[in-house]
């Protein structure tokens, strides 16, 4: 019960950190999103992007967080400033599992579907708005869902480079080895999550086709 | 009038087409003219279906040319062409998450139909195709096969175009249904006189709904034949396909007199 105490006696500032935590996180896949909706709608369609594509995006996200917020640091106008650096790198971890899912919701449209509306037709823009993107939303979303969620955890580690957010209270816990300190930016990153989660749950439900 | 009556609506002028280096059919010569029901006839593989899509130019010859109204379909407006062409396939690939009528409606609407006129349209159809208006709410996924099929005719009919192509439209369907589908689109067939081109491999069909019956094999045209033509026909692949059929009539016959 200590935590909550200390969380109630904080609550400014676990107010304000969670709020930084949600910038971080929300920029950073908004941004994912508007880059790796488009790229996995291209290499749906153009089969010889996909493997390069999605190797890459698989690359980067072998590549450990706090390794990789150390490599862009040196970098001239990013590492001016910890959150852009931050949002960069959240970014490129959301990719993966944006244009995966893209990839695949687009592929997975009935080629009978695509094919009736070719022949009678659509043009690709009309193929893509009315019938690809409508079919495919709630896979494309459910990769904005894994996103957000992995986005949630990984923006813990960018206080590593004061960039800010709920991790601050964590390496600050670390540091003075007092839990009631990591739990504080812990739970509400934990809840944080799974809000994220249950929102665009419920917007892929909403939008789902009948 | 008369002089375009004569010409053909389609036409194959020595067209081949090959795909990854093989031969999928080479020096097709076809004519398919105003009003008539040209059935292409013919098992997997023999390049019936290839024919259709090189009409709509889903699919593009490798060499040769195709007119369309005479006009070479190379050369023309491919959104255009397609939207002037019904073009029915056997998984009749509905719109899931459209209604019926939606999915009805969809080449009137992205021509830029007025609603209420796509509204008429569509329950004219419905009711042209068989079916009740009722039903112009529900998604494709409450259908049976047979109403789905009919939504799939009741589609391409939507912005009234001359020609129509029909890949197995009632391949997918059991044998009654099948039935009363064909005799329904013989009888649509005679009020509307679409131009139609038929894939099938099912000579029965062929025989019920042809004008002409084109006979396919390995990519090669055997033979154009009106029916009667074809059931006397001394062409061995043609008698083939005659005595598969009969023989198929013959042994359910045997085995209920044994």
């Amino acid at each position: 019960m200590n935590v909550i105490r200390f969380i109630v006696q904080n609550h400014q500032q676990v107010l304000d950190l969670t709020l930084e935590h949600l910038w971080l996180v929300g920029v950073s896949t908004l941004v994912a999103a508007l880059i790796g909706i488009p790229l996995g709608i291209a290499i749906a369609h153009r089969q010889w992007l996909n493997k390069p594509v999605l190797a890459s995006a698989n690359i980067i996200q072998t590549i450990p967080s706090l390794a990789l917020f150390g490599f862009l640091l040196p970098v001239p106008w990013l590492g001016e400033r910890a959150d852009r650096l931050a949002i960069l790198a959240l970014t490129l971890y959301a990719l993966l599992p944006i244009i995966r899912n893209t990839y695949t919701g687009i592929r997975g449209v009935d080629p009978a579907v695509v094919e009736a509306g070719r022949g009678m037709g659509l043009t690709e823009s009309q193929l893509l708005l009315h019938v690809e993107l409508p079919l495919a939303v709630s896979v494309i979303l459910s990769g904005v869902r894994v996103a957000v969620v992995i986005s949630v955890g990984l923006a813990t580690i960018a206080a590593a480079i004061g960039a800010g957010g709920l991790g601050e209270f964590i390496f600050r816990g670390l540091a003075m080895v007092d839990d009631r300190v990591i739990l504080a930016g812990a739970i509400p990153a934990a809840i944080l999550a799974l809000a994220a989660d249950l929102g665009v749950g419920w917007l892929e439900r909403r939008l789902q086709p009948r | 009038m008369h002089s375009t009556d004569a010409s053909p609506v389609i036409e194959f002028r020595d067209v081949s087409y090959r795909v990854a280096g093989t031969q999928v059919f080479s020096g097709l010569n076809l004519q398919v003219q105003r009003g008539e029901t040209l059935v292409l006839l013919g098992r997997s593989g023999s390049g019936k279906t290839t024919t259709l899509k090189l009409v709509n130019r889903l699919l593009s010859p490798t060499t040769g040319e195709i007119r369309v109204k005479g006009v070479p379909v190379a050369q023309s407006d491919v959104i255009q062409l397609r939207r002037g062409i019904g073009y029915v396939i056997q998984d009749v690939g509905l719109f899931p998450h459209f209604t019926v009528e939606r999915n009805i409606g969809i080449v009137p609407r992205i021509a830029g139909w007025a609603e209420e006129r796509i509204r008429v349209r569509v329950l004219e159809l419905l009711q042209l195709v068989g079916l009740a208006t009722d039903i112009a709410e529900r998604y494709p996924h409450q259908l049976s096969g047979g109403q789905r099929q009919r939504v799939g005719v009741a589609r391409a009919l939507a912005a009234d175009p001359e020609i129509l192509l029909m890949d197995e439209p009632f391949g997918a369907l059991d044998p009654l249904t099948r039935y009363e589908l064909q005799r329904e689109f013989f009888l649509l067939q005679q009020r509307l006189h679409k131009t139609v081109v038929l894939v099938t491999h099912d000579l029965r069909e062929a025989l019920r709904l042809g004008s002409r019956i084109a006979l396919m094999e390995a990519g090669r045209l055997v033979t154009v034949l009106e029916p009667e033509q074809f059931l006397r026909s001394s062409d061995p692949m043609a008698s083939a396909y005659v005595r598969a059929f009969g023989d198929g009539l013959e042994s359910a016959a045997n085995r209920g007199a044994s």
